[in-house]
């Protein structure tokens, strides 16, 4: 059976759902072995062990975390070495996919991102050009090194959970040589809603909010969904530009994506166009995303939206 | 008097996203008819300008080269950046080069930017937060990990003091500002500046600068190294999806709302 080595950064107190949907990819695939970044906490280790991982590979140093990606890499290339990985699996996040990048260079192997499913002999599946194909890859190398986007399994333990064995690696002397040192870092404040590229829904907001998200964000709350917006919008500084889905932005690909005053010029469609159902509210009857949306209503977002938000609090309950 | 800079700025010839894209061949690589430069990389340029012109410009000795590596048509995105107010240009060229996946291209920019710092030392290269067709972001960390030089990626924000980069980085979740001693590959977000359009003067003054063009033999690179046999992953299938279609689209007659809910409901999405 082949190895694979899955690399959880800082879990904290508890695993996140990505990353127990990686270890359930990792089971699907071979042994696995667990390269984890920062505290370990006793129920960490607990469900790393219930997700059937065998060895659990700790950095001897504390610091990589002062140091942007590469230390990352370079210890996580240290960890394939030692626990003779195949696949290695990482989150699919910006810091992800570059500690990936490196890792890739670090062990001659083939790095393939924005993975959504992974076949047994390797081949990885996703989509490009901004969701218009759908494409399978397969590394060449001995290694092959894959960021799996979330919300691609259901997470499972394993039927026969076990009791990992913890090893601390040394990270090599040069990993933190001709890295960039982060000299501060500041905690944005928690929205308290889902997080945009994972959420189950999405309800986004455009020019024709005017500036004003309210209606967006109360109909998001009433659904338990994220919320995103056009280039427009961000760049008019009505929202954060964390919120930005599209070419430039996010990627999202929920099951229901609510399109609220954007027009949906190609900008935006690169961005949600692989959304389960989409939903669109504008004013223009000529927009382009009633091309898309599978359904549409042509009328005022300021009467929808709220009428809406109304009556899925009353069903609700 | 700030320290001159001599910046490499990595400019890609990608697919005008404004029109349908495809992928074709045997390798499934993009086409590239109808190619622009790629938009994420004019802030890059701008970066690079920006720095520059800070230190007084080309007169004061600071060099901002746009490097792209590509078919013919690549010569087209050096050509806009010296418009745009790059000072000289370098098309790496190979019909080698096609097909090649990011660990080989950061193989291929890799020799090329040692070989234009061969004369003089280059102290930064800089390039956008992805490219906008193969949109995995995987170059510039590929790139810095080859040239051993620190990465600093996703700058919202730059600053270049005393043979030091800062910069200031946006993440969902929070902001942080990181630091690295020169030379160093830095990506920029779309977040960083404005960049600006070439003007009449600007237009005029491209056409006296120069292009040069390198093969792999120029950067010491052979052909097995780069292309579909130097990569490491190879696309073995590629498939149009089914563009989506209109659903059904109502005109508000003041319960659509009410239409929306039942329409989830309907759905399950409640």
């Amino acid at each position: 059976m082949a190895n694979v080595l899955v690399f959880i950064d800082n879990p904290g107190q508890a695993l996140k759902k990505s990353s127990l949907e990686l270890l359930t990819i990792a089971r699907s695939l071979g042994e696995t072995a667990v390269a984890v970044n920062g505290e370990l906490s006793d129920d960490v280790a607990g469900t790393l062990g219930a997700y059937g991982a065998a060895t659990v590979f700790r950095p001897s140093a504390a610091d990589l975390d002062d140091y942007l990606v590469a230390p990352k890499a370079a210890f996580l290339a240290t960890v394939a070495d030692k626990s003779g990985a195949t696949t290695v699996l990482l989150e699919n996040s910006p810091e992800g996919k570059e500690i990936a990048a490196r890792l890739g260079i670090r062990l001659s192997a083939g790095v393939i991102t924005d993975v959504v499913a992974i076949d047994a002999d390797g081949t990885a599946h996703k989509s490009v050009l901004a969701g218009s194909y759908t494409t399978t890859a397969k590394a060449t190398t001995a290694v092959t090194v894959l960021s799996v986007k979330a919300n691609t399994v259901d997470p499972e333990p394993a039927t026969a959970p076990g009791t990992p064995e913890t090893v601390t690696v040394d990270a090599p002397a040069d990993a933190t040589a001709a890295a960039a040192r982060i000299t501060s870092r500041e905690q944005k404040v928690a929205s308290g809603r889902p997080d945009l590229t994972d959420a189950r829904i999405v309800v986004a907001g455009g020019r024709g909010l005017d500036g004003d998200f309210g209606p967006v964000e109360e109909l998001a709350d009433a659904l338990g969904a994220a919320v995103g917006a056009s280039r427009a919008a961000t760049d008019a500084g009505w929202i954060s530009h964390d919120a930005q889905v599209g070419q430039t932005g996010k990627t999202v690909s929920p099951q229901l994506y609510i399109s609220a005053g954007i027009s949906g010029a190609i900008q935006q469609k690169a961005g949600m166009q692989t959304a389960k159902v989409i939903v669109a509210v504008n004013k223009d009857a000529e927009s382009p995303v009633f091309e898309i949306a599978d359904f549409g209503i042509v009328g005022d977002l300021f009467q929808v939206l709220p009428q809406a938000t109304e009556e899925i609090k009353k069903r609700k309950g | 008097m700030e320290e001159t800079l001599k910046i490499v700025v990595l400019v890609k010839h990608v697919p005008d996203a404004q029109f349908d894209r495809h992928l074709s061949g045997e390798g499934h690589t993009t086409d590239r008819d109808e190619s622009i430069l790629s938009e994420l990389d004019e802030y890059a340029l701008e970066a690079a300008l920006q720095l520059a012109e800070a230190r007084g410009g080309a007169k004061a000795g600071n060099k901002v080269i746009a490097l792209s590596m590509g078919p013919a048509g690549a010569v087209n995105a050096i050509k806009k950046s010296l418009q745009i107010g790059a000072t000289e240009g370098v098309h790496l060229t190979d019909a080698a080069l096609a097909g090649s996946d990011a660990a080989a291209t950061s193989l291929a920019l890799a020799a090329a930017v040692r070989h234009l710092g061969a004369d003089s030392p280059v102290d930064l290269v800089l390039t956008g937060m992805a490219s906008t067709d193969g949109e995995t972001s995987l170059v510039p960390a590929q790139l810095a990990e080859r040239l051993g030089l620190p990465q600093v990626t996703f700058a919202s924000s730059l600053d270049v003091d005393g043979g030091r980069v800062s910069a200031r980085r946006d993440a969902d979740t929070h902001s942080e500002t990181v630091e690295a001693s020169l030379p160093a590959v830095v990506s920029v977000t779309d977040q960083i500046n404005e960049p600006r359009y070439p003007n009449f003067k600007g237009i005029i003054a491209a056409k006296r600068k120069s292009i040069t063009t390198l093969s792999l033999a120029d950067i010491g690179v052979d052909s097995s190294q780069v292309g579909h046999s130097g990569s490491w992953t190879r696309v073995t299938a590629a498939e149009e999806r089914p563009p989506r279609t209109a659903g059904t689209i109502i005109t508000d007659e003041g319960d659509a709302g009410i239409k929306l809910v039942d329409f989830l409901a309907a759905q399950k999405l409640l």
